[in-house]
């Protein structure tokens, strides 16, 4: 599954729902060494208790004091680290409201889960991932983005303000990266069946919706994982 | 020297002294610290993130306050997370300097620790009141979490506030490992990394789980440094490698590197884990660092001891006259020596 013989070590934010559960549960079916992360400690103990080998980890990405906690146990558990998958997201405003309604502080919440949390964990893991990279493994950021960050949808002001600097995050830390052996990309995984989902469209039908596993197996192909 | 006293990493106005195997001693800002690397050097670097060490707590068959000091485990193992070699203060806070601290309650043999969310016993005591080795109850992922909960870096009295674990952790930090930061790695920031790949000189790193530096306590200072498990990765041998390729130097990044290295070469140079236990000091002879890049150490300690590898105590005493006359800071986040042996 790797240039390398042992197992992929990857870490994914938002671990126990949506897009991140699926990834967490594929790459489990892969054999890959996971940590995931969420905030509901509970949540955190089923998902681990439901794929055993699994490392869950209780922390809010959005609190710089819960940065580093988090990063040493990942590295800690897994012994270093190949893949960060940020994929913890905030919408901002619940219901979704015109950026003219939305409170600085719905604003300052999607910026600090969405855009800082995902600063500050990769930052704070860039010296296991350059190590890897070093090993000779392929160490890689995905960063989970939407096209919420490319085009302007009305309601989705501070959701897409926010992954539009998470994009830019990423494409200036693959330049800067890359010759070190740390690639940073965007995944956007389309409109999925997603409890995130649920709280941003309420009326959807959910089976016109991309089920989260196809998500998930998307991502998978693109890190060479399929 | 005075200590350093603001927990900067890379001060605009670090120093730094270049020591020469001739006897030359040169004073430079330490952002030109490229400078005094060539095409086809190697610098290597400790990675490892600083462990939040310190737990405070009760000793249940006392019910006194105690601070525990997480100080060597016996492998880095991830799962190797259940006994550790600990210092134990009693009664007071990190604004006590570590002369000045408290002993712990007598400590026997099964005696059970509180400490915060973490439960702890005595396995045994190590010939001295402040020395144990413990054992935790849980499994590695509930250790690991209460750890990071509740664990403080090490704190030192001569800083005005609290370190928190992003002052205390190096741009390449990863595993967390060390009792205490591996602070020669401060000068280090991706800005350098990039210099350093440009001129042609070799980056890598191993990680070492460098103990404490100090307890303030004459005698368990003797002792020091424990026991020090590390892990010398292959890719780091193959820059080895290419460095004596290429006529170059193995430089290394702080005293815990060098131990790490030199207790590896003593074993043929193999990759994997090991633990280093020896002591480097006047009489070692040096057989794979070429050059240390080091914080400034005064007399007496065990890091200050390591430099007489490198250069006669002749031209240390001269060199520490210098950082004297020339106002260079002591202490983690103080300035730096480049020696070449």
């Amino acid at each position: 599954m790797n240039s390398t013989s042992s197992p992929l070590r990857v870490a994914v934010t938002g671990g126990t729902s949506g897009l991140g559960l699926a990834l967490v549960r594929a790459l489990h079916a892969r054999g890959a060494r996971i940590a995931f992360v969420a905030r509901d400690a509970q949540r955190v103990r089923r998902v681990a208790a439901e794929l055993p080998g699994t490392h869950g980890i209780s922390g809010d990405i959005a609190s710089k004091d819960d940065t580093h906690r988090i990063a040493m146990q990942i590295t800690a558990a897994l012994g270093g680290l190949d893949v960060l998958v940020n994929n913890a997201s905030s919408l901002g405003p619940v219901p979704l409201a015109l950026l003219a309604d939305t409170d600085c502080e719905d604003l300052e919440a999607a910026l600090a889960t969405n855009l800082v949390g995902p600063f500050r964990l990769t930052k704070a893991l860039l010296g296991a991932l350059g190590a890897a990279a070093r090993e000779g493994r392929s160490a890689r950021v995905v960063n989970i983005t939407s096209d919420a960050a490319v085009s302007a949808y009305a309601h989705w002001g501070a959701y897409g303000a926010s992954k539009a600097g998470l994009a830019q995050l990423s494409h200036i830390w693959d330049e800067e990266l890359r010759e070190h052996g740390v690639r940073v990309m965007n995944f956007d995984p389309g409109d999925m069946d997603t409890p995130m989902h649920a709280l941003a469209l309420p009326d959807a039908d959910p089976a016109a919706l991309k089920r989260p596993a196809d998500s998930a197996r998307e991502l998978l192909t693109l890190l060479e994982l399929a | 020297m005075i200590a350093a006293r603001t927990p900067t990493q890379r001060p605009a106005d670090a120093k730094l002294l270049v020591i020469e195997a001739n006897g030359g001693l040169q004073h430079a800002p330490r952002h030109r610290l490229a400078d005094f690397l060539r095409a086809g050097d190697v610098l290597i670097a400790n990675d490892a993130a600083t462990l939040p060490a310190s737990l405070s707590g009760i000793h249940l068959r006392s019910a006194a306050p105690i601070e525990v000091r997480l100080a060597g485990r016996a492998s880095l193992a991830a799962d190797d997370v259940h006994e550790f070699v600990a210092v134990v203060f009693g009664a007071g806070d990190h604004r006590t300097p570590t002369e000045q601290r408290a002993l712990p309650p007598a400590l026997r043999e099964g005696d059970a620790l509180a400490l915060g969310p973490l439960h702890a016993q005595v396995l045994r005591t190590l010939d001295h009141p402040r020395l144990i080795a413990l054992h935790f109850d849980g499994t590695p992922d509930t250790i690991r979490a209460a750890i990071a909960r509740h664990g403080k870096p090490v704190q030192y009295a001569h800083l005005p506030a609290p370190l928190t674990l992003w002052d205390v952790w190096t741009s390449v930090a990863a595993r967390p490992v060390a009792f205490e930061p591996p602070s020669a790695g401060f000068v280090l920031d991706w800005a350098l990394l990039h210099t350093l790949r440009e001129r042609g000189i070799g980056f890598a790193t191993l990680t070492h789980a460098a103990g404490l530096s100090s307890t303030g306590d004459a005698a368990l200072d003797a002792r020091l440094p424990f026991d020090e498990a590390y892990h010398l990765p292959a890719a780091t041998l193959a820059a080895i490698d290419r460095a004596h390729a290429h006529g170059g130097r193995v430089v290394a990044l702080g005293t815990t590197v060098t131990r790490a290295l030199e207790h590896a070469a003593s074993r043929g140079l193999k990759s994997g884990d090991d633990v280093a236990d020896q002591r480097i000091g006047a009489h070692t002879r040096l057989q794979i660092v070429d050059a240390i890049i080091s914080g400034t150490h005064e007399p007496g300690t065990s890091h200050r001891e390591l430099l007489r590898a490198f250069a006669s105590d002749a031209l240390l005493s001269r060199a520490d006259a210098e950082l004297a006359a020339h106002g260079y800071l002591t202490h983690e986040f103080g300035d730096s020596v480049l020696i070449a042996a």
